[in-house]
């Protein structure tokens, strides 16, 4: 009786620990989520070399071609930038696409659908994290191979180039999200289609030559992908050589990635949401032999 | 497995323990890479890759030249980068097996407290990429002749060059697969990036797409410590005839004269192979990493 008592009195004199709810929740999970990827990645720093080297080499291998074959100095620059970009594309196919297949994997994802955390909240705090991976290895890229091949940028409007960026990422990153779902729906095929979607991306959004060369129609079709328009704006903006090298203009490649954002979001609210419903049902959201 | 079960009851293999670790690895990762999806489907994946990072040059090469296509440079361009697609999958594939017996499976306890060849074993789960990778080369290659008219023509290839610098660098390349699978053993951190990391340095530093001579003076020399960068040369001659001698890289240098150096780096590679694949193997059960599951 005095036992309980006394933890009765504990338990009131212990101040109450307010409940996460609504925004505060959504931000709290989305802070959890990014800060092993954000804090984790400054506690051991060699995956700097690798991450770094290894783009900046298959970068090199194409400045080299544009030289053997005597491309204009800009060619190289784009090389350089989208070389660049490589980082991000990477980042959301093995980081975001790939993460929710693997973390079923790891036994993850049933602590994700456990906790009180939103799901959409996890895989934002995926894009955030990766994001800032991402731009450490793509400024790194930048940086090195701007100075080791001599490249020389002309840039009009810093803020229209940021902002270019910035919508760029946003699309991109919820191309990501989305494609999470997708990959985790498509068990053991993830890692394959990770694969598929490297040098056949490469290739359509143009990121080692102007997109424009591929065609009005492919480029066309191409622009699902925000890089491809992205990058082309970048590009637009970062070079003077000729400006026919460009797809489209710059406002309507904003335009275009603005509405590419909204749908890639909304898809992977959607889907997300979905894939949770039929999981549970079918008791398959957390079964690991597929 | 059918054939599988020939190969392995033919006496000799049966009384070979080294024979038997081979041919069952490799039918293993023949499985592991092929059984995810119906053949029709892995085919598409397993060339449309290789076509995709081809196409990458042909655009680049197209846009400078203004469509122009079919000069002795473009065919060197194309022909290395399609058969870069063999250095990267034997490179990568020995030591994606480690960590995927490693990481994935977790087997690797198992697999070496099992009486086999774990030598053997490796080269063996290399075979399955060999045989993709194969495949790969061959269909960019009749694609490339197909719609851009590369002048490989079965009556002009010297045949007898071409298969013997084919087994020459497969067996150079399966050397440095060993000893990156090796070195994988001993790592718990960024094991994925190093078969990745050697084959793009060899990517770059072989002239595998653009001429040797393009590379900044003071690492070309790089190039020339590669076996790599003798085996492409080798099957350009071969495969292009008297069109590909008038590259400058190696020009000097007769077909004799290659083979030879090719084999003496295919002849230490291998031995340094066995050498470093029993230190690893060493360390990594010294030191507990053998069976090691980082998640990292």
């Amino acid at each position: 009786m005095a036992e309980s008592m006394l933890t009765d009195v504990a338990i009131r004199s212990t101040p109450r620990v307010e409940k996460a709810r609504g925004f505060r929740l959504f931000w709290a999970t989305v802070w959890a989520r990014a800060y092993p990827r954000i804090v984790g990645a400054t506690r051991e720093m060699s995956w700097l070399f690798f991450e770094t080297l290894l783009p900046l080499l298959s970068v090199a291998a194409y400045v080299f071609v544009y030289k053997a074959i005597g491309a204009p100095e800009d060619y190289i620059g784009f090389v350089v930038v989208g070389g660049a970009m490589t980082a991000f594309w990477l980042n959301v196919l093995w980081s975001m696409a790939s993460q929710l297949y693997w973390d079923k994997d790891q036994g993850n994802l049933e602590l994700y659908v456990l906790s009180p955390g939103p799901l959409t909240a996890i895989l934002l705090g995926m894009a955030v994290g990766g994001l800032v991976m991402a731009g450490v290895r793509a400024v790194a890229i930048l940086v090195v191979a701007s100075l080791v091949f001599k490249v020389t940028y002309a840039v009009g409007s810093i803020p229209l180039l940021l902002l270019t960026f910035l919508l760029t990422m946003s699309a991109l990153y919820g191309m990501g999200m989305m494609f999470a779902s997708i990959f985790l729906a498509s068990g053991r095929e993830a890692w394959h289609l990770a694969n598929l979607l490297q040098e056949p991306i490469y290739l359509v959004s143009g990121f080692y030559f102007p997109v424009k060369a591929l065609g009005f129609w492919v480029a066309t079709a191409a622009s699902i992908i925000p890089l491809t328009v992205g990058l082309d704006a970048m590009r637009q903006l970062l070079f003077t050589s000729d400006p026919t090298l460009g797809f489209l203009s710059v406002e309507v490649e904003l335009g275009i990635l603005v509405v590419l954002t909204v749908v890639f979001i909304s898809a992977a609210y959607f889907l997300l949401a979905k894939l949770e419903e039929i999981g549970r049902r079918e008791g398959r959201l957390i079964e690991r032999r597929r | 497995m059918v054939l599988t079960e020939r190969i392995l009851n033919i006496p000799f293999v049966r009384r070979s323990d080294t024979l038997r670790s081979f041919v069952t690895a490799a039918w293993l990762g023949w499985q592991i890479e092929s059984n995810w999806a119906d053949p029709f489907l892995f085919a598409v994946y397993s060339f449309v890759r290789p076509i995709a990072s081809m196409l990458i040059l042909v655009v680049m090469y197209s846009v400078i030249s203004e469509g122009g296509v079919g000069d002795p440079m473009f065919n060197y361009i194309y022909l290395g980068n399609a058969l870069y697609i063999l250095v990267g999958m034997i490179i990568t594939g020995v030591s994606w097996a480690v960590i995927d017996d490693r990481e994935h499976y977790r087997v690797n306890k198992q697999l070496h407290t099992t009486p086999m060849d774990h030598y053997a074993y490796l080269m063996g789960r290399g075979v399955a990429r060999l045989i993709i990778g194969s495949i790969s080369v061959i269909i960019t290659i009749v694609f490339g002749v197909l719609v851009f008219k590369l002048p490989v023509y079965l009556n002009v290839i010297n045949w007898p060059l071409f298969l013997l610098s084919l087994v020459l660098g497969i067996l150079s390349l399966a050397a440095i697969g060993i000893i990156m699978g090796s070195l994988t053993m001993m790592m718990a951190r960024h094991f994925w990036s190093l078969g990745e990391a050697v084959a793009g340095g060899i990517y770059l530093f072989t002239g595998a797409i653009f001429p040797l001579e393009t590379l900044p003076v003071y690492v070309r020399w790089i190039g020339f410590t590669l076996p790599v960068t003798y085996w492409l040369e080798l099957t350009r001659r071969a495969l292009l005839g008297p069109s590909a001698s008038g590259f400058p890289t190696l020009a000097v240098f007769s077909n004799l004269e290659l083979i030879g150096i090719l084999s003496a780096f295919t002849l230490v590679l291998l031995v340094a192979s066995v050498f470093v694949y029993r230190w690893a193997v060493e360390q990594a059960k010294e030191k507990g990493l053998i069976d090691l599951e980082t998640s990292y």
